[in-house]
């Protein structure tokens, strides 16, 4: 995908929700741009519709309507919705995600875990990139232990390498340290902070935590499936 | 530093060790009554084969009603003999498909001394010329047959030398009869019913039992010969039965047909359970992992990826229990042939199971097909499984 100084732009991004009868509004026309290079953390309460605004940002899902551009590309827009397979081209071309809950794969090594998307996917020279991150990110000591070995703030770095490895225009974090004590979310936001400011790395986060969500350049809290930009 | 799908198959099924061992031991059970089946079946026909070749004789005429076997011959008690004139000897071998011709006099006697209360000693009074032409691959342990027809010599099977503890040069009596023969040659294990059969001198054992006919004509027809058509002119011969050993061949192989069709039955079922339980057990794996899996796809992995790695998982299965199930089969080979011979109707001498490497490799194949397609279902679900899905579901 090439580059360009606006990482994403979406125009009147809607997506309801059908449960039996009843139809859920959960993102009611959201539009806005993220520049590269920009650290954005969405902030609301549970059912505002952050999570549902960064998954179709994500191209997790398509939206019920509106239009979304990444670097210039139309991925979703004039009613046009991407299959699985496209989608998938989309995100591993573009995006590196980390949640919450790390999804570490228990029998794979920290390296092994860095290097899993590697085994579907690679970009060149992207083998060079494990242990470099490994490395950046305070872990090349632990690369041969499992993740039930070490502790959730280094499960949660890891999770970050493996997010990397396949060097994305865009990070994608959801609730990033849902799971972590203040001092260990206080790590990881360092190191989100260090990513963006050294690597110019695009981050878009979904955070609870209003101590981390500072650390963002910028701040856009949602309510009602709305976004306002603080 | 990178890492394969195949060790990511692989380490996944290490997380439930439990199950993934259960499910080893139901494909390695299933792989053994296959490979032994498959080993029966051709073991079994090689087995019959062997034991008709080594008659070293296609034809057997005998007086009608006369047992031809030297088992039934002992079941009946020596009782049952019929005999014929020695002349149909000399009329057979004019017959031009008839290469050779031997005369066989089959007699059983009484000895109290066998077993605990006494048991049937069969011999065999053989022609010292024509019998052994008819059995060239014979081979002594010790000594040689018999210098003619008149000797009073015995040659011993592998087996009956064994059970009566004789030597070459020893001496053995005939039961009831009380005659004293010697020893001249014990014979090497053919693995046929002639390894417990005593053969003396025909004139000799017509002396001892006075008797100047023969119960038996063995017939070796001559290459490329009309067996069929000598078979019906033989059947014009007054009060004789003719027993063609091919005939015999079919009607065995018809007898164990049955035991073949339930053995394969019972293979068939225990294939089907071990196909359950693959499928049990991988698709219960990709339940268990969907959010993992969803997050895979982020990760960049298409559908057809997952469908690979979740079929690869079920490839391991499938080739590990099958090539232990083979080893096990190869292993308890002998186990599986008496276990045959204990439920079958008749059972050749010689190993009943024969398992050699193009039917293990073949069995690895089927077991891994049929693996291969339990594992289609589980990994086309975990192929569809969308991430979104992972993250509605934390």
């Amino acid at each position: 995908m090439a580059t360009n100084c606006l990482s994403l732009q979406a125009r009147d991004l809607t997506r309801v929700y059908r449960r039996g009868s009843e139809e859920i509004q959960a993102l009611d026309g959201v539009s806005l741009s993220i520049t590269k290079g920009e650290f954005v953390s969405f902030m609301g309460s549970s059912g505002s519709g952050k999570t549902t605004l960064i998954n179709l940002l994500g191209c997790l899902d398509n939206p019920s309507s509106g239009e979304l551009e990444l670097a210039g590309k139309t991925v979703f827009g004039h009613g046009q919705k991407l299959g699985e397979k496209e989608l998938t081209r989309v995100r591993r071309e573009v995006f590196g995600y980390i949640f919450q809950n790390f999804y570490l794969i228990p029998t794979l090594t920290v390296l092994e875990n860095v290097a899993l998307p590697l085994a579907f996917f690679r970009k060149p020279g992207a083998e060079e990139e494990v242990e470099r991150l490994l490395k950046m990110l305070g872990m090349e000591h632990r690369m041969n232990h499992l993740p039930g070995q070490i502790s959730g703030g280094e499960m949660q770095r890891v999770a970050i390498a493996r997010a990397l490895v396949n060097r994305p225009e865009i990070l994608l974090a959801d609730e990033p340290t849902g799971n972590l004590d203040t001092k260990r979310a206080g790590e990881i936001g360092e190191v989100l902070t260090d990513l963006n400011r050294s690597s110019g790395l695009t981050i878009v986060m979904v955070t609870h935590n209003p101590e981390l969500a500072r650390l963002a350049g910028r701040r856009i809290e949602m309510r009602d499936g709305r976004a306002f930009e603080n | 530093m990178m890492i394969t799908p195949f060790q990511i198959a692989y380490k996944n099924l290490l997380r439930k060790k439990v199950r993934s061992v259960l499910t080893l031991i139901g494909i390695m059970l299933s792989t053994w009554v296959l490979v032994s089946l498959f080993g029966f079946n051709r073991g079994y026909e090689t087995a019959l084969n062997r034991d008709i070749e080594n008659m070293g004789y296609q034809l057997m005429v005998m007086a009608k009603g006369c047992p031809y076997e030297a088992a039934t011959m002992m079941l009946q008690g020596g009782k049952g003999l019929r005999y014929m004139d020695q002349s149909m000897v000399n009329q057979i071998t004019k017959e031009p498909e008839v290469d050779k011709v031997t005369p066989i006099l089959m007699q059983a006697f009484f000895d109290p001394n066998k077993g605990e209360s006494g048991g049937i000693a069969g011999f065999y009074g053989v022609d010292a010329h024509s019998y052994p032409a008819m059995k060239p691959f014979f081979r002594f342990k010790k000594g040689g047959w018999f210098k003619d027809n008149t000797a009073d010599e015995v040659v011993m099977g592998y087996e009956a030398a064994e059970l009566e503890q004789r030597e070459v040069g020893d001496e053995t009596i005939v039961p009831e009869k009380n005659v004293k023969l010697k020893v001249v040659g014990i014979l090497e294990r053919t693995g046929s019913q002639d390894d417990g059969t005593i053969f003396v001198p025909l004139k000799t054992l017509q002396k001892i039992s006075q008797v100047d006919q023969i119960t038996t004509i063995g017939i070796k027809v001559k290459k490329d010969a009309d067996i069929t058509s000598l078979e019906n002119k033989l059947y014009q011969l007054k009060d004789v039965q003719v027993v063609s050993f091919s005939q015999v061949k079919q009607t065995i192989m018809k007898l164990i047909a049955t035991a073949r069709v339930m053995v394969f039955s019972i293979a068939v079922v225990a294939l089907l359970i071990a196909m359950v339980g693959v499928i049990n057990t991988v698709l219960m794996s990709v339940l268990e992992r969907r959010q993992e899996i969803g997050i895979l796809k982020t990760m960049g992995a298409m559908p057809g990826d997952v469908f690979r790695l979740v079929w690869t998982e079920t490839l391991i299965l499938c080739g590990l229990g099958g090539v232990a199930g083979i080893f096990l089969a190869v292993i308890f080979s002998r186990v599986t042939d008496l276990l045959a011979r204990s439920i079958l109707p008749y059972a050749p001498k010689g190993g009943l199971v024969a398992i050699d490497l193009k039917l293990s490799l073949l069995t690895l194949a089927i077991i891994v097909v049929v693996g291969l397609l339990s594992g289609l279902y589980p990994a086309w679900k975990a192929g569809r499984i969308r991430p979104l899905e992972s993250i509605r579901g934390e």
